[in-house]
């Protein structure tokens, strides 16, 4: 039995400094307070002052309460008992159903020996032809969505985990609205997709502090179902609200700020969560998709600019579609020369023949007189938005490619697309 | 044997560990944590009265107060010796295929590997003779190492005239036999092995004088070579937004570039970039030596996700090794990518020692450890009269993609040229995403002085021009400035640009770059007969295409030869008529 110690001697924001001895730093201890037991973890140490932040919050705590030291880091069950199961930021069930204490890792193990990472190579179907025609998802990306509040991010992120072809999916919701986490179960149980499904879910109204632990929490999880081979998906929703919670309790514990309030080590924090995707030589994958919303739609925010430096492309949702100018998937090189061989043609040539359809809207808006060319890049455009860039359209990578031939054929000859005679010849629809 | 000095641990601050000394404290000395089995091993950077404030290479997570540290007497130093080339360290040197043969897929903490396998043994031949004189430096013999001479150089920390006492004869050796002594003046013998070691924050002095970079390093970039060229010995900086291609052009930039020996530290960026490197360098094959590109390639790499405060030995464990093969007379390029994220590193460790920030939070030190960095670059002679090199190629990854900020400042200050990455560039997916227009160079390029102004002068009026464009619409610009509108564009798209996918297109010769450069001048001075825009717009049109073709053509080819009669003819028939 460990010592309790109940000399408090502050309480600032969440975190609480008690005089105690023999304590490892980020090591958990249990607090007692009258409101219940929480979860806390050691963040600093000074000679026999242990500052603690306190995952249920500080509320109602007293200087009097109990602190027991566990002696361990924060560890997490992990395994198969865990699908289909739903838990809080520090894995605490939220379904009513048992308490896991089964196969428990440390959560923020070491890094991967990048000798021992492969290359990317495999593509995720997700049925959105955004992602699978023109930027594809591949195994152990990260991908952040950039997002504007109120986009449909959630509904996007719900589809991508029914559809996508991975083993197991694992979603973490931070500063979550409760609308959205009720929206994630019910749709993915209508789905039938719920039982390869594992939520780890922090609400706005929870404390701050357990935002924190959820990607954490979430990765070492994933980390584990990877090593025994499976291929993971990870979606973090929303991962702004991790960076505010760390300026939150940056600017508790008196760190001087660097940008915007948030702390020097954003980058740090952020890629040390982000690098956790892997594909590893000889076992399974971690992929992360992550929403990040982006205050004022300002891309240069640091939280928007920190992840768009670590992460492996972007995807940008404007305007409840996947914006094609300006998402990008780096790995998609890696595996779109590999499904069918008009998938890059198709891919170039559309985006090159939408981004000529934007310049004639404007061109139109300020009231110039339209060509027979611009009148045909209009009606391609219509057809664009319409059959492919919707979210609301469902169908298989082929059949994207075919459907994008079919439009070509509605508005174009094959000459005006600049497609090679070859490739045309083959794909070109009679 | 001298007593250890230790300490006890007082303070955990993420990586920084506070101990409480007895006995004295050396500034920057290497020291280690006792965390049960682990030894964590960290740097002194701070001392206030007998507390030794340390940052920490590993994780911290578990470390007690009252865990022990042992001090090491030792500045954080490095290896130097054969068997560098073709390997993969971590910042603190720790082999990394050797460590997931050992430990599996994860980097274990506290465990510290020898940078070079003591056992291998190399073949060595002497080149000095018993009382003989050598100085700090000086080449004592050599050993193979892939395709070069590795030379064994008398220890850099040896200061004055040495006398050799002893040298071994020709023979295999490995690492840890002594094959030579040496007398200094005070009359006290040293031993000599095919090894050194190194304090990597200590710049390698031992050489007769630096002289001036004046040598172009061909990187085969056009657009670097001909307009922002680099010399040997020179430094040169990257900054750009996110997504603009840093990294692209650096992982080009260490396949093509023309220097013995390339060392990459990646530092503080993705880890799946590193493994790119990794896993393709083996396999692709240096056109100048046909070895794999592997064998000239030493890799420093410390990812994002890897402890923090090692960032910052990366960089200067690369400059070392780099330092090392210029000993040996050869040119090395240094690319370092990225060294935002190494400010960023110096910036969390200055938070934690409460310093009084400077300017977004960076220390009021990261300018002149910026420069002092940099000027580890140069060209150097030797004792023996041979020149050595090394260059230095930094990114920066300014927050929001804004060249303002501190690290962009401090860095272009120090650096000879400044190629900078514009978003608009790289969003239209012209390659490199380089843009002329704000880049400088201080030194000289190969092209013809004339026609690199010709160039220059042409993207400036061009860019004039579209913006007034943009303003006047096309109907108000006047047929002349039009056509030096489509000149600069032309220039632009034809020569600036490569096509990175293109065997031939990426990579352009020195001669090359010369020959098509004087001939595009050709063009780009010349007037042509131009009815209206319609005309010269279809002109220039018909022009880059066959340039195109031209630049994927082989140079000297038949079909290089073919294309540019075919060229030729096309611009004779559009000469205007000889007035008499």
């Amino acid at each position: 039995m460990q010592k309790a110690y109940t000399n408090i001697i502050q309480i600032a924001g969440d975190v609480i400094t008690v005089e105690a001895q023999g304590v490892g730093y980020l090591d958990i201890a249990e607090v007692t307070t009258r409101r219940g037991v929480s979860l806390a973890q050691v963040i600093h140490i000074d000679n026999g002052k242990i500052s603690l932040q306190v995952f249920a919050g500080s509320r109602g705590l007293s200087t009097q309460d109990k602190v027991r030291f566990l002696g361990h880091p924060m560890r997490v069950a992990t395994g198969d008992n865990l699908l289909g199961r739903i838990f809080n930021g520090s894995g605490i069930p939220l379904d009513h159903g048992p308490a896991l204490s089964e196969n428990l890792v440390d959560i923020g193990a070491p890094s991967v020996n990048p000798v021992k990472r492969i290359i990317p190579n495999k593509i995720i179907r997700t049925g959105i032809p955004m992602i699978d025609v023109f930027n594809s998802l591949v195994e152990s990306q990260k991908l952040p969505i950039f997002s504007i509040a109120g986009e449909p991010y959630n509904e996007l992120l719900a589809r991508i985990a029914i559809q996508a072809e991975v083993d197991i999916i694992i979603l973490g919701g931070l500063g979550l609205k409760f609308d959205d986490y009720l929206f994630f179960r019910e749709t993915l149980n209508a789905h039938g997709a719920l039982s390869r499904c594992i939520f780890f879910i922090h609400t706005a109204a929870d404390p701050t502090v357990e935002c924190l632990l959820v990607p954490d929490i979430s990765l070492a999880v994933a980390e584990d179902f990877a090593l025994k081979g499976k291929r993971v998906l990870v979606l973090l929703t929303d991962m702004t609200n991790f960076a505010d919670s760390l300026k939150e309790i940056s600017i508790t514990m008196e760190q001087v700020p660097s940008n915007r309030g948030y702390p020097g080590d954003l980058y740090s924090q952020l890629a040390s969560r982000y690098e956790k995707a892997v594909d590893f030589q000889g076992a399974g994958s971690i992929t992360i998709l992550a929403v990040t919303t982006m205050p004022g739609d300002d891309v240069t925010h640091p939280v928007p600019d920190n992840t768009g430096y670590i992460t492996e492309g972007q995807f940008y949702l404007k305007a409840g579609v996947i914006e094609p100018f300006g998402s990008l998937s780096r790995l998609k090189q890696q595996v779109n020369g590999k499904t069918r061989p008009d998938h890059r043609v198709i891919m170039d040539t559309m985006i090159q023949l939408f981004a000529s359809y934007r310049e004639t809207l404007e061109k139109q808006s300020m009231g110039f007189k339209m060509s027979a060319w611009d009148e045909k890049l209009l009606k391609y455009g219509l057809l664009f938005e319409k059959n492919m860039m919707s979210l609301k359209v469902n169908i298989p990578l082929e059949k994207a490619l075919d459907l994008g031939w079919q439009i070509l054929a509605d508005c174009f000859t094959p000459e005006e697309t600049g497609i090679k005679l070859s490739i045309i010849e083959q794909f070109w629809p009679k | 044997m001298e007593k250890k000095r230790i300490g006890h641990v007082i303070k955990v601050n993420a990586n920084m560990v506070t101990a409480q000394v007895e006995g004295s404290i050396i500034q920057n000395e290497v020291a280690y944590i006792l965390h049960g089995e682990e030894r964590l091993k960290a740097e002194v950077i701070r001392v206030r009265q007998n507390r030794a404030e340390m940052q920490v290479y590993e994780s911290t997570q578990s470390i007690k107060t009252q865990d022990v540290v042992e001090f090491s007497n030792e500045l954080l130093s490095v290896e130097l010796g054969p068997g560098l080339l073709g390997q993969i360290f971590d910042g603190l040197q720790n082999p990394l295929p050797a460590l997931a043969e050992k430990y599996g897929f994860f980097l274990k903490r506290g465990v510290y590997l020898e940078a070079l396998a003591d056992e291998t043994q190399w073949d060595f031949t002497p080149l000095v003779k018993p009382q003989d004189k050598v100085l700090a430096g000086s080449w004592l013999g050599f050993v193979p190492e892939k395709i070069f001479k590795h030379y064994i150089m008398a220890p850099f920390s040896l200061g004055g005239s040495l006398e050799v006492v002893s040298i071994a004869p020709e023979g295999r050796y490995n690492l840890k036999q002594v094959i030579a002594q040496l007398k200094d003046s005070s009359g006290a013998t040293h031993d000599v092995f095919l090894q050194q070691i190194w304090p990597i924050k200590i710049p390698i002095k031992a050489y007769a004088e630096k002289l001036r970079p004046l040598e172009p390093l061909v990187t085969k970039l056009r657009l670097i070579d001909s307009l922002f060229p680099v010399n040997r010995g020179g430094t040169y900086c990257i900054p750009g937004p996110f997504g603009a291609g840093k990294t692209v052009l650096q992982q080009l930039t260490s396949r093509h570039a023309e220097v013995d020996i390339v060392i990459i530290a990646a530092c503080g960026e993705r880890a799946g970039e590193v493994v790119e490197t990794l896993k393709t360098f083996p396999e692709l094959i240096d056109p100048r030596t046909n070895k794999p590109l592997m064998d000239r390639t030493v890799i420093i790499c410390n990812t994002s996700s890897m402890p923090v405060a090692a960032r910052e030995s990366s960089v200067y464990t690369a400059v070392t090794i780099a330092e090392y093969y210029r000993q040996m007379g050869l040119n090395v390029l240094l690319l370092a990518d990225s060294t935002s994220r190494w400010a960023q590193a110096m910036r969390e460790m200055s938070g934690r020692l409460e310093e009084i920030p400077g300017e977004e939070a960076f220390p009021a030190y990261l300018e002149s450890r910026i420069a002092a960095f940099y000027e580890r670059a140069g060209v150097v002679r030797l004792y023996g009269g041979t020149k050595g090199s090394v260059t230095i190629g930094g990114t920066v990854s300014p927050a929001g993609g804004n060249f303002e900020e501190p690290v962009t400042q401090a860095t272009l200050k120090v650096v000879g040229a400044f190629h900078g990455l514009s978003r608009e560039r790289s969003d239209a997916r012209k390659y490199p995403a380089i843009d002329p227009l704000i880049s400088w160079s201080k030194y000289n390029s190969f092209i013809n002085p004339e026609h690199q102004e010709a160039g220059h002068a042409i993207l400036r009026r061009s860019n004039e021009i579209a913006q007034m464009m943009k303003v006047i619409g096309e109907e108000g610009t006047s047929l002349k400035d039009y056509i030096e509108y489509l000149k600069g564009e032309f220039f632009d798209f034809i020569y600036l640009q490569q096509n990175a996918f293109d065997p031939v297109d990426e990579a352009t010769s020195q001669e090359r770059q010369i020959y098509v450069f004087g001939f595009i001048c050709g063009i780009l001075n010349s007037e042509y007969k131009l009815e209206d825009k319609a005309a010269a717009l279809h002109f220039f049109q018909q022009l880059r295409q066959s340039l195109r073709s031209w630049n994927s053509a082989e140079y000297g080819s038949q079909e290089f030869k073919k294309i540019e009669e075919k060229i030729e003819l096309f611009l004779e028939k559009n000469k205007p008529e000889k007035t008499p």
